[in-house]
């Protein structure tokens, strides 16, 4: 299953990611980009090799991303701990809302996560220690099991990259493994998985669990990055962002949210300064042209020259 | 337990959708180690019945009893697991899974390391020699390493009866085994279906009589969502009420020519 294409691939990712910062590359932009990275990735997990399209991703980023900050800056946890708590936070909602969500299919599991999501939303906006519109600031990044300064970025830029690795790993083991194997034959034939003896809503969840703790650990993680966790995370639009970025580069390819998520920030890393919010009609171009010309993705179009799965 | 003969007994089984009655307060009993034949014109309620079997669709009355434990309320896949299997009228694979995969996903069921997400898909390779074995039993033995989505519409067949069998069942519910393939393949489904009938139940739902004539030990004929008749073939084909029933159906010529 590892066959050599995709070895070459992690090579190229893994040489890619030590040397980037050195090469010149702005540290905290490839930060934000491995965070994504690692978003789009948790949230293919779930669209691509499922096919269960959640619309309310956003949901677990957010949840991840206060949990640490206030973790961190008001009950003094490590980072570690801080991340841990995010992503643990982030794992449980997810249970939360898959139970209510897998029960419909389709549109309305759609609409399901995307109303739920909503809902957290208002509640981020309420609460106090969210700092509501202002966001949750000012969280210190403190020091990596006490030992390695995370406020020195090369420090964290590699923290960041290892946590973007482990998490990527394990979703590639977990579409390799057995219980991945039953996740493909559900997305092919729900009705036929069922009729071959298995729960296919219990499996739904727990792959729902996963990629909603996934998602957290990179809304974990962000917060270090920019010391704060704001509404922006929280917000459908982030929902939707993740579902362009995966699209973008590759639905149920192994890479392809990785190209997407930088494709996405680096773009608007660009645009942002020189054409303002037309940022936002651009981006709309980009899915519209992605889903009427390329509908496998950057990844998924070149993995079919390659005639190879990437 | 009180009638080891019988594996499978509906009583007044019963599905209305908003009104209208699609099955009506069937009875059914198939007995171990027989091939039954479910069959009767179109929108006679099989397909609804074989839905109700297997828990697809939840019955409005009635109730299901398999090897004597109720099964009327039970989950589809618990009643998967109790060795009550389907398929379906239009073939059920996975289609982007090789053709090993298929059967191999079925077999992973049992060994209950399927929600191990944290294992490498390599600890499935003990499955191989089965599952080969399971294709080889259905002459795809060569087609192995082949992507489901092309082979040919026979062979998907056959690929799905390996498939449930992989489960080992007790009794197998089929649904218009030989639906849309040429000669040739449905003769060599025929074959298959015997063969895999020694010691197992099957039910099926047929709509080539010659089929359901060179098979089945009992026919139960259905019109209207209700029974019609019942018995071997030769009686069930001469019964004046089952000819009726297809009347103006291209079906009729068929009975009769079967039976002649």
């Amino acid at each position: 299953m590892n066959t050599g294409h995709m070895r070459w691939g992690f090579i190229v990712l893994i040489g890619f990611g030590l040397l980037a910062p050195v090469a010149g590359i702005y540290p905290t932009f490839l930060m934000k980009c491995w965070c994504f990275a690692l978003f789009a990735c948790a949230f293919n997990l779930l669209l691509g090799y499922t096919g269960l399209l959640s619309f309310g991703h956003a949901a677990f980023l957010s949840v991840a991303a206060y949990v640490t900050g206030h973790a961190i800056r008001s009950w003094g946890f490590g980072p570690e701990w801080g991340i841990l708590a995010g992503t643990l936070s982030a794992g449980a909602l997810g249970y939360v809302f898959g139970s209510l969500a897998i029960r419909r299919a389709g549109i309305y599991f759609a609409m399901i996560t995307l109303a739920l999501a909503q809902m957290l939303y208002f509640v981020w906006l309420q609460m106090k220690f969210t700092g509501g519109e202002d966001g949750l600031q000012g969280v210190p990044r403190g020091a990596l099991f006490g030992v390695i300064d995370l406020s020195n970025n090369t420090n964290l830029y590699y923290l960041v990259f290892v946590i973007f690795l482990a998490g990527f790993s394990l979703i590639h083991r977990v579409i390799h493994s057995p219980f991945g194997q039953v996740l493909q034959a559900i997305r092919e034939n729900e009705p036929r998985a069922i009729s071959l003896g298995y729960d296919v809503d219990r499996y739904k969840l727990v792959v729902f669990v996963l990629s909603a703790a996934l998602s957290g650990l990179a809304g974990a993680t962000k917060t270090l990055v920019f010391q704060l966790a704001s509404l922006t995370d929280a917000h459908w639009h982030m929902s939707g962002e993740v579902v362009l970025m995966t699209l973008l580069g590759g639905l149920g390819t192994v890479f392809g949210p990785v190209v997407g998520a930088f494709v996405i920030i680096g773009l608007q890393n660009q645009l942002a300064d020189k054409v303002g919010s037309w940022v936002q009609v651009i981006m709309g171009l980009i899915f519209v042209i992605c889903v009427l010309i390329f509908r496998r993705g950057i990844v998924g179009e070149l993995g079919r020259l390659l005639k190879r799965p990437l | 337990m009180a009638d080891t003969d019988t594996i499978l007994e509906i009583r007044g089984l019963t599905k209305t959708f908003s009104g209208f009655v699609a099955v009506d307060g069937v009875d059914l009993r198939v007995r171990r180690g027989t091939i039954h034949a479910l069959i009767g014109p179109n929108g006679a309620g099989k397909t609804t019945c074989f839905n109700l079997l297997t828990r697809f669709l939840a019955p409005t009355h009635g109730t299901i009893t398999f090897n004597g434990r109720d099964i009327t309320r039970m989950h589809p896949a618990a009643i998967a697991r109790l060795g009550l299997v389907r398929s379906f009228q239009i073939s059920a694979t996975f289609p982007h899974m090789t053709v090993l995969e298929n059967v191999r996903v079925a077999l992973q069921r049992k060994t209950g390391i399927s929600m191990h997400f944290w294992k490498s898909g390599r600890v499935l390779d003990q499955l191989n020699g089965r599952a080969l074995e399971l294709l080889e039993a259905v002459d795809l033995g060569a087609f192995a390493g082949a992507l489901t989505v092309e082979l040919p519409y026979g062979r998907k067949r056959a690929l799905e009866i390996a498939t449930t069998l992989a489960l080992d069942p007790e009794m197998m519910l089929l649904d218009e085994p030989t639906q849309g393939m040429g000669h040739e393949d449905v003769g060599r489904v025929v074959d298959l279906i015997r063969k895999v009938a020694v010691n197992r139940t099957v039910l099926m739902v047929e709509h080539n009589m010659n089929v359901v004539a060179d098979l089945s030990d009992t026919i139960t004929v259905l019109a209207r969502g209700a029974v019609l008749a019942e018995g071997p073939y030769a009686e069930v084909s001469r019964n004046a009420q089952v000819l009726e029933a297809y009347v103006g159906s291209e079906q009729v010529g068929k009975v009769q020519e079967a039976a002649a």
